[in-house]
């Protein structure tokens, strides 16, 4: 059940989005989501739709696969639509006591909807295709003018692969503890909302005492292996620029011209 | 008729992604009511996940789990009833234990039942008895217990539901061998009096060939062996290739056979190849 959650998860391949560099496919991520926000037309959204339906292609990833990803946040996706619908200006189509909606608000609803999806599922593709090791290497290069102003990059990344290595982790543990209870006759699919609230206790009591336990265990080995901060790190995989990189990052800049452009367009 | 039995079950992991992987192949075991049938088979051969279709845990994606004669998923309402019924250890059980006393967490699948305040009493009382807890730890807290009285707590958390039928994952994993040996006469205690059915899973030959009249043997997602002991041990180079073990006295008669020692066939316990070897010094140096 829980082993169905794709967040966050990466899928390996040897796609030229799997090859290109983490540093590239932040910035495009970044770049992506920019020209998102400039979409406030039809043409807008559909450029970035199509974009978003390309890099799946590309990267293999299945439309079923990329979907299935929104399903934890479907809500979020509705209720947004469901507030935007109601703060069109404009005549009304429909009205009753404070509530009234025009088609200016079912136009925000419907492009709010698509935004945020397109901003989930643009971010999972960077997921889906870069090791979470990769990425948050390419997030340390990238961030590494900061430690001049004394961000501790380093110890932030490294938090970052921790807290990332540890996800499945987690997840196979909460599995295996719902195992056990349910073993026990636990449920935690029926009841009402506070039948299931106390229902979490049997789970969530062993996960955490579960997880200092790791965490201990894992700064031991790390103390073990002569981890400090502030050590001056070479890396065992160079990252470098090739050339599909530097053409991405083109494409990018094309993409964000046409995205101000097309918000000219109107409608 | 066998208590619980699985036809034809087949388990495929992540369908339908590029993770996709069969881990239970056409498997088909009957456990019969009061055996005690050990599980053996490498890291990875499926046993952990053909036991999780026993008491319906996983959903089989072929074939059918059968708790006394019936299908436990055709009922979706009955099967926390076959939760209840087929008693499911898992390896490291101390790791669900999340209760403020032992008392409670071991009345957590008897309250779960909805049984009174006074059967769940006995109940408790009684499976704490039969895993070795005493009576003065049951206010303690059960985090603050060793290792092996966690596991004890565990063990007993399911026994308090008096299952037809208990599966136990590796329950001596990881414990010294004084701790290995009195749970495991603690779980053939409990067999031979409540006339539950067992299935243990071991690594340990060993204790299997000393518990168990009858074995499965699992590789690679499949059932490749189902017979006594005596008869599973004397394919002892089938077992070696599957990169299992057998059990030290087995070992010890191979070799002794490899150097002209007759010995008969069946060897698996240190206790028969005592008698045996003393048998021969007898004949040997007759007095």
């Amino acid at each position: 059940m829980l082993k169905d959650i794709t967040l966050g998860q990466y899928f390996p391949g040897d796609t030229l989005i799997h090859r290109l560099d983490p540093r590239t496919k932040l910035i495009w991520l970044v770049g992506y989501i920019t020209a998102l926000f400039l979409a406030h037309n039809v043409w807008g959204y559909a450029l970035m739709l199509g974009v978003l339906v390309l890099e799946a292609a590309l990267g293999r990833i299945r439309p079923k696969t990329l979907l299935s990803g929104l399903k934890p946040l479907i809500f979020i996706v509705i209720f947004t639509a469901i507030i935007n619908l109601f703060y069109g200006s404009g005549e009304a189509l429909w009205e009753w006591w404070i509530f009234r909606i025009t088609a200016d608000g079912i136009r925000r609803a419907v492009f709010m909807a698509l935004r945020i999806m397109l901003l989930i599922c643009g971010s999972f593709l960077l997921t889906y295709t870069t090791s979470p090791l990769q990425l948050t290497d390419g997030l340390e290069r990238l961030l590494e003018p900061l430690k001049k102003l004394r961000v501790p990059v380093s110890e932030l990344a490294m938090m970052m692969s921790i807290a990332l290595r540890f996800i499945p982790t987690l997840i196979e543990e909460t599995d295996k503890i719902m195992s056990a209870q349910k073993a026990r006759g636990a449920s935690f699919d029926t009841g009402k909302l506070t039948e299931r609230a106390r229902a979490l206790v049997p789970l969530l009591i062993p996960l955490f005492v579960s997880a200092f336990r790791r965490a201990d265990e894992l700064a031991t080995a790390m103390e073990c292996r002569c981890y400090h901060t502030g050590g001056q790190r070479t890396r065992m995989k160079q990252l470098v620029f090739a050339r599909r990189d530097i053409l991405t990052l083109l494409v990018l800049a094309g993409l964000l011209a046409a995205a101000i452009v097309l918000r000219g367009l109107g409608t | 008729m066998p208590i619980l039995e699985t036809r034809a079950l087949c388990h495929v992991y992540s369908q339908g992604t590029p993770f996709e992987k069969t881990a239970v192949h056409d498997i088909s075991l009957a456990i019969e009511e009061g055996e005690l049938l050990g599980v053996i088979g490498h890291t990875g051969s499926g046993k952990s996940t053909f036991i999780q279709h026993l008491n319906g845990l996983l959903k089989p994606s072929a074939g059918q789990v059968l708790f006394q004669g019936q299908d436990i998923h055709a009922d979706k309402a009955a099967l926390r009833a076959v939760r209840f019924g087929v008693g499911l250890v898992f390896q490291y059980p101390e790791y669900q234990l999340f209760e403020e006393t032992v008392f409670r967490d071991i009345a957590f699948g008897p309250k779960n039942m909805g049984l009174g305040e006074a059967e769940i009493r006995e109940r408790v009382y009684e499976a704490a008895s039969f895993v070795g807890v005493g009576g003065e730890l049951m206010e303690a807290s059960p985090l603050e217990l060793s290792g092996g009285q966690k596991r004890r707590v565990a063990i007993a958390g399911v026994i308090a539901m008096r299952p037809r039928v208990l599966i136990l994952d590796e329950p001596t994993a990881g414990l010294d061998p004084a701790g290995r040996e009195s749970i495991l006469a603690n779980i053939s205690a409990f067999q031979r009096s409540t006339g539950a059915a067992v299935l243990l899973i071991s690594h340990s030959m060993d204790d299997i060939a000393r518990f168990a009249r009858r074995m499965a043997v699992f590789h690679e997602g499949r059932l490749v062996m189902d017979d006594s002991p005596a008869r599973v041990f004397d394919r002892a180079d089938e077992l070696k290739q599957m990169g299992l073990t057998v059990p030290m006295a087995t070992e010890i008669a191979l070799a002794l056979r490899q150097r002209g020692v007759e010995l008969p066939e069946s060897v698996y316990t240190v206790k028969y190849l005592k008698k045996l070897l003393l048998e021969r010094r007898g004949e040997a140096r007759p007095c």
